[in-house]
C-alpha cells in the first residue's frame, strides 16, 4: 500500500520533472535570442519582407534569400553554367557566355547592384560584374533570369564594378589589375611602362518595352596603372561624379601585399562623368580596334545572340581637363561608399585603425580653388586637408565598407576586428559595435548604397565560419548575419550559411520586385523559329532531317511528349531537340533529359522552347524523360529513340500513342 | 395595357440587352495546389477562362480523369441562345409598342419556360461531362462521377468545384421579375377598371 502510494507519488514528480524539461527546453532560450526568433519567424505560407541578392563569389552565381527569415529562394546562374537547368549548356543560352577568349563557362561576381530611378532602387534589373574575364551582366527581376552580359575590353580584373549612377544612366567597370593597352608581350619588370588602367562606362538603355539589347561601353577613360579596387556613384548634389579607390600606387608588378602597402596614401579616383559627356561631344574621344562581345536574349525568340563588336572610345585624362581627380586616402583604401545626399565619400581603411571621410562640397571648392598637390598622368591630385572631412579614429580593425541607414548613420565592416560598426559619418563619432563571426567583407542595409535607404536589417557577409554549424569537412560554407538596426543598438538576429562567398548584396522591400513578376511566358508570342504550339503541329512539322542533322520538334505537357517514339536516326547524327513546354500554368515546368547526352537536361518553361543537343554514337534504343515532377503521372512521361547503324535503311517515322507520322 | 405595365415590359425587354455582356454562370475549380483557383465562365455565345489560360487549364486537368475537352465552338446552344435573347427583346419591345397584353402574357410564359428548358440543358451537359468518360483515362476511380452541381460546391477528388449563377443570369431573372411585375400591374388596372365599369 504504502510503497503503492510512493510509486504514484515518484512517478508523478517524474512527470512534473519530465514537463519540466520540455518546458524548460522551449522556455530556457535566452531572452535576446527568444525576442530574435520573433522577429525573423516567417510562417508558413507568408512572405517575407525584403529580398536580398548574394553574389555567389566563385560561384558565379547569385543567391536570392528572403530576408527577416534568411530563407533560400533561387540561385541565378550568370557567368557559370548551371546544370541545374541547363543554362549555359541549351542552344539558347549558350551564347550568353561568349567571350572574345571563347566560350567561358564561369565567373567571379562580385558586386550586384540594383538599378536605379532617382537614386532608389526600383526593382527593375539587377547588374553584376564578373571578375576574371572581365564582363558585366544584367538580370531582368521580372522572370530572374540573365538576359544580357557585355565583354568589357582593355581590362583585367573587373572589380569595382557592376555600380550605377542614379538614374541607372550608367554603369562602371574598371582595372583591379593594370595590363598593357592594348595588349601585348612585355617583361613582367617593365610594369611601370606598360601597366595602364581603364575606367568604364557602359550606357544603359532605360526605355521602357521588352528588349535586351540595353548596354553598350559609351567610353573609357585611361588611368594610371595602378588597381582600381572599388567603386561607387555620387548621387544627390554628387551626381555626375563616380569615385574608384585605388591601391597600388606604388606600381609593384611582385608581392603585391608588401610591395604595395608602403605608401602612407593611395587615392580614390574621381570622375566627373558629365564633363566627360562634353569632351566626348566634342570629338575629344579615340577610336580604338579591339574586340569584345555582346550577348543579349531577344526576347521575341529567346535565344541569346552573341554580337561581336570591334571597336571602343577611349579617352585620356590629359585631353579632358576636368574629367578626374585624385582624392589621396590613408593606406590602400578598399571601400568607397558616398552617403545618402551625396555628401560624404569614405574610404574603408583597410589597413588602417581610422576611416578617412571625404567631403564632396570641399572637394568641388579644391578644385576651385587648384588646392593641387601634385599631377599624375594629367590628372590632379587634390591635397589631403584640403578635401578631408575627418578621419572617425580607432573605429576598429580593417574598415572595409560602409552602408547607410535611414537615420543618418553609417555602418562599417571591418574584417580584422570581425565587427560592424555604427557611426555619425558627420559628427565623426563612433556610437555602437557588434562582433561578427567571422572575418566580415562587405555589409548590406536596403538601398544602403542608395539616396534612399529603408535601414531596419543589416545583414554582413562573412568569410569564416569555422565552429558556427554543423562541420561539412574542409570546405565549409562562408556566412550571413542578420542584424537588427532599427534602434539605438544593433542587435543580432539571426545567423545562415549561403551558396559560395556571398561577397556584396543588394536588398529591397519585396513588394518593388513582386509587382512585376511574370508567371509564365505567354505560348502565343513565342517566335522561337522551332517552337510549335500544340501538339498537333508538333505531329506536322515532327522530325526533319538535313544531312547529319536531325531537328526534332516536341511538345511536352502534363504529362507525355510529343512525338514520344523516333525512328530512323543514325550513328554519326546531330539530333537537336527542340522542347517547347505548352503549358500555360504557374509553376509547371518540364524537363528533359536524353540519356548519354553530353549536356545536362533542360527545365523549360511554360510558353518557352529549349534546345540541346545529342550525338548518338552506337546503335540502340534509348529513352528520354521528363525531369522536374509535374503531375501525378510524371513518372510516364518518358520516350524512346531508335538509334540505327549509319548505313541502315530505316524511315524517319515519329508519333505519341495513336497518332504516328513519317518523313515523305 | 396600361402605360405602366407597357414601360416596365420595355424596361425588362432593354435590361436582357445587359445579358450579352455579363457572363451567364460561372464555375470554379479550387485544389491545394491552386491556390489562385481556376474559373470558367458561361456566356450567352461562348466559355472562356476566367483569368487567361484557365479553360486551357481546366481542360489539361480534365484529361487525367478522361472528361471531354470544352470547346465552346462545339456546343450548339451556344450559337442559339444569343437569337433566344434576341427574340425576347425584340417580342418584349413590340408588347410594349402595341400595349397588347397577349404578347406580354406570351412573353412572360416563354420566357419561364425557356429559363426552366435552359437550367435543364445545362444540368444534361454537366451530366454528360461528369459520366461520358474516355474509358482510357489515367485516373480511373470505381463508381466516381464528375458532374459539378448545377448551384452550390461539391469536392470532386482533390478539386473543390463550385457552380453558381453570374450577373448575366441574375440580369435575366431581374427582367423576368419586371415582366411578371408588368403582368401584376396591368392585373390589377384591368380589375380596377372592371370594378369602375361596374359601378357605373
Amino acid at each position: 500500500m504504502k510503497g503503492g502510494k510512493l510509486k504514484k507519488v515518484a512517478l508523478a514528480v517524474a512527470a512534473i520533472a519530465g514537463m519540466g524539461a520540455v518546458f524548460s527546453q522551449t522556455k530556457s532560450l535566452p531572452k535576446q535570442w527568444e525576442e530574435a526568433a520573433k522577429r525573423v519567424y516567417v510562417p508558413p505560407g507568408q512572405h517575407d519582407e525584403f529580398y536580398v541578392f548574394f553574389s555567389g563569389g566563385f560561384n558565379g552565381q547569385i543567391g536570392v534569400h528572403g530576408i527577416p527569415s534568411g530563407r533560400n529562394l533561387r540561385v541565378i546562374p550568370v557567368f557559370s553554367v548551371n546544370p541545374e537547368n541547363g543554362y549555359g549548356y541549351s542552344e539558347e543560352t549558350k551564347n550568353l557566355l561568349m567571350t572574345s577568349h571563347g566560350w567561358i563557362p564561369w565567373d567571379d561576381t562580385h558586386h550586384p547592384e540594383l538599378s536605379q530611378t532617382n537614386g532608389v532602387p526600383d526593382g527593375r534589373w539587377l547588374f553584376i560584374n564578373a571578375n576574371n574575364t572581365p564582363r558585366v551582366a544584367r538580370i531582368d527581376l521580372s522572370e530572374f533570369r540573365t538576359v544580357e552580359i557585355i565583354e568589357i575590353p582593355n581590362s583585367a580584373g573587373n572589380h569595382p564594378s557592376a555600380f550605377v549612377t542614379q538614374n541607372t544612366e550608367y554603369v562602371v567597370a574598371g582595372t583591379r589589375f593594370s595590363v598593357p593597352i592594348p595588349q601585348k608581350d612585355h617583361p613582367i619588370a617593365d610594369y611601370k611602362k606598360w601597366a595602364k588602367g581603364t575606367i568604364t562606362f557602359i550606357k544603359v538603355d532605360n526605355s521602357p518595352g521588352e528588349k535586351n539589347d540595353r548596354m553598350e561601353i559609351a567610353f573609357q577613360l585611361l588611368v594610371p596603372g595602378f588597381d582600381y579596387d572599388l567603386a561607387h556613384c555620387g548621387k544627390r548634389k554628387s551626381h555626375g561624379w563616380c569615385f574608384f579607390t585605388s591601391y597600388n600606387s606604388e606600381q609593384a608588378h611582385t608581392l603585391i601585399e608588401i610591395n604595395a602597402s608602403k605608401r602612407d596614401k593611395d587615392f580614390i579616383l574621381a570622375v566627373n562623368w558629365k564633363r566627360a559627356e562634353e569632351c566626348l561631344a566634342q570629338g575629344k574621344g579615340k577610336e580604338m580596334k579591339t574586340v569584345y562581345y555582346h550577348n543579349y536574349v531577344d526576347p521575341a525568340t529567346g535565344i541569346a545572340k552573341a554580337v561581336k563588336k570591334t571597336s571602343v572610345t577611349i579617352l585620356e585624362p590629359k585631353d579632358c581637363p576636368g574629367v578626374a581627380y585624385y582624392l589621396p586616402t590613408p593606406k590602400s583604401p578598399h571601400g568607397v561608399d558616398v552617403s545618402p545626399d551625396g555628401e560624404y565619400i569614405i574610404g574603408g581603411g583597410k589597413l588602417s585603425v581610422n576611416q578617412p571621410i571625404h567631403s564632396f562640397t570641399k572637394m568641388i571648392n579644391a578644385i576651385k580653388n587648384k588646392q593641387f598637390a601634385g599631377e599624375i598622368e594629367g590628372i590632379p591630385i587634390l591635397k589631403y586637408e584640403a578635401v578631408n572631412h575627418c578621419e572617425v579614429k580607432n573605429i576598429c580593425l580593417g574598415p572595409l565598407h560602409t552602408e547607410f541607414d535611414d537615420k543618418g548613420y553609417a555602418y562599417v565592416s571591418c574584417f580584422i576586428s570581425s565587427e560592424v560598426v555604427k557611426y555619425d559619418p558627420k559628427s565623426c563619432k563612433v556610437l555602437d559595435r557588434i562582433p561578427v563571426y567571422y572575418s566580415i567583407g562587405h555589409l548590406v542595409i536596403p538601398g544602403g548604397d542608395s539616396a534612399k535607404p529603408w535601414g531596419k536589417y543589416l545583414i554582413a557577409m562573412n568569410k569564416i565560419t569555422k565552429d558556427r554549424y554543423l562541420p561539412t569537412g574542409p570546405e565549409l560554407p562562408h556566412s550571413a548575419q542578420l542584424i537588427d538596426i532599427s534602434g539605438d543598438k544593433m542587435k543580432m538576429l539571426l545567423d545562415f550559411p549561403t551558396h559560395g562567398e556571398p561577397h556584396y548584396a543588394q536588398m529591397i522591400p519585396a513588394e518593388l520586385v513582386t509587382k512585376h513578376q511574370k508567371k509564365i511566358y505567354d505560348l502565343e508570342k513565342n517566335m522561337h523559329p522551332y517552337a510549335v504550339k500544340s501538339e498537333d503541329e508538333a505531329m506536322q512539322k515532327g522530325v526533319v532531317r538535313k544531312g547529319n542533322e536531325v531537328h526534332v520538334y516536341m511538345t511536352t505537357i502534363r504529362s507525355h511528349f510529343t512525338p514520344d517514339n523516333i525512328e530512323g536516326i543514325k550513328v554519326g547524327d546531330t539530333v537537336y531537340f527542340h522542347v517547347t513546354n505548352i503549358e500555360q500554368d504557374w509553376d509547371i515546368p518540364h524537363g528533359f533529359a536524353m540519356f548519354g547526352a553530353d549536356v545536362p537536361n533542360i527545365l523549360i518553361m511554360p510558353g518557352e522552347t529549349l534546345t540541346i543537343k545529342w550525338k548518338p554514337e552506337k546503335p540502340g534504343v534509348y529513352p528520354f524523360y521528363c525531369t522536374d515532377f509535374c503531375s501525378a503521372l510524371h513518372q510516364e512521361m518518358q520516350g524512346y529513340v531508335r538509334v540505327s547503324p549509319r548505313d541502315a535503311d530505316v524511315k524517319l517515322c515519329w508519333g505519341t500513342g495513336n497518332k504516328r507520322k513519317c518523313a515523305e | 395595357m396600361n402605360i405602366l405595365s407597357r414601360g416596365l415590359l420595355a424596361l425588362a425587354s432593354l435590361l436582357l440587352i445587359g445579358v450579352f455582356f455579363q457572363p451567364l454562370w460561372k464555375i470554379t475549380l479550387q485544389a491545394p495546389q491552386y491556390p489562385e483557383g481556376l474559373g470558367m465562365l458561361i456566356w450567352v455565345n461562348d466559355i472562356t477562362g476566367e483569368k487567361p489560360h484557365d479553360l486551357y487549364n481546366i481542360n489539361l486537368l480534365n484529361h487525367y480523369i478522361g472528361m471531354k475537352y470544352i470547346e465552346p465552338e462545339k456546343i450548339p446552344e451556344l450559337k442559339i441562345m444569343p437569337f433566344i435573347f434576341g427574340f425576347f427583346i425584340v417580342l418584349g419591345l413590340a408588347g410594349a409598342v402595341t400595349g397588347k397584353k397577349k404578347i406580354l402574357k406570351a412573353w412572360v410564359i416563354l420566357f419561364i419556360i425557356f429559363g426552366i428548358l435552359g437550367i435543364a440543358d445545362f444540368y444534361r451537359w454537366e451530366y454528360d461531362y461528369g459520366h461520358n468518360l474516355d474509358p482510357n483515362a489515367p485516373l480511373k476511380i470505381p463508381g466516381m462521377a464528375y458532374q459539378p452541381p448545377l448551384i452550390g460546391c461539391k469536392t470532386l477528388l482533390n478539386m473543390k468545384a463550385c457552380s453558381f449563377p453570374d450577373k448575366g443570369t441574375y440580369i435575366a431573372a431581374a427582367s423576368l421579375v419586371l415582366g411578371l411585375l408588368a403582368l401584376g400591374v396591368s392585373a390589377l388596372v384591368d380589375k380596377s377598371s372592371e370594378a369602375k365599369a361596374l359601378q357605373t
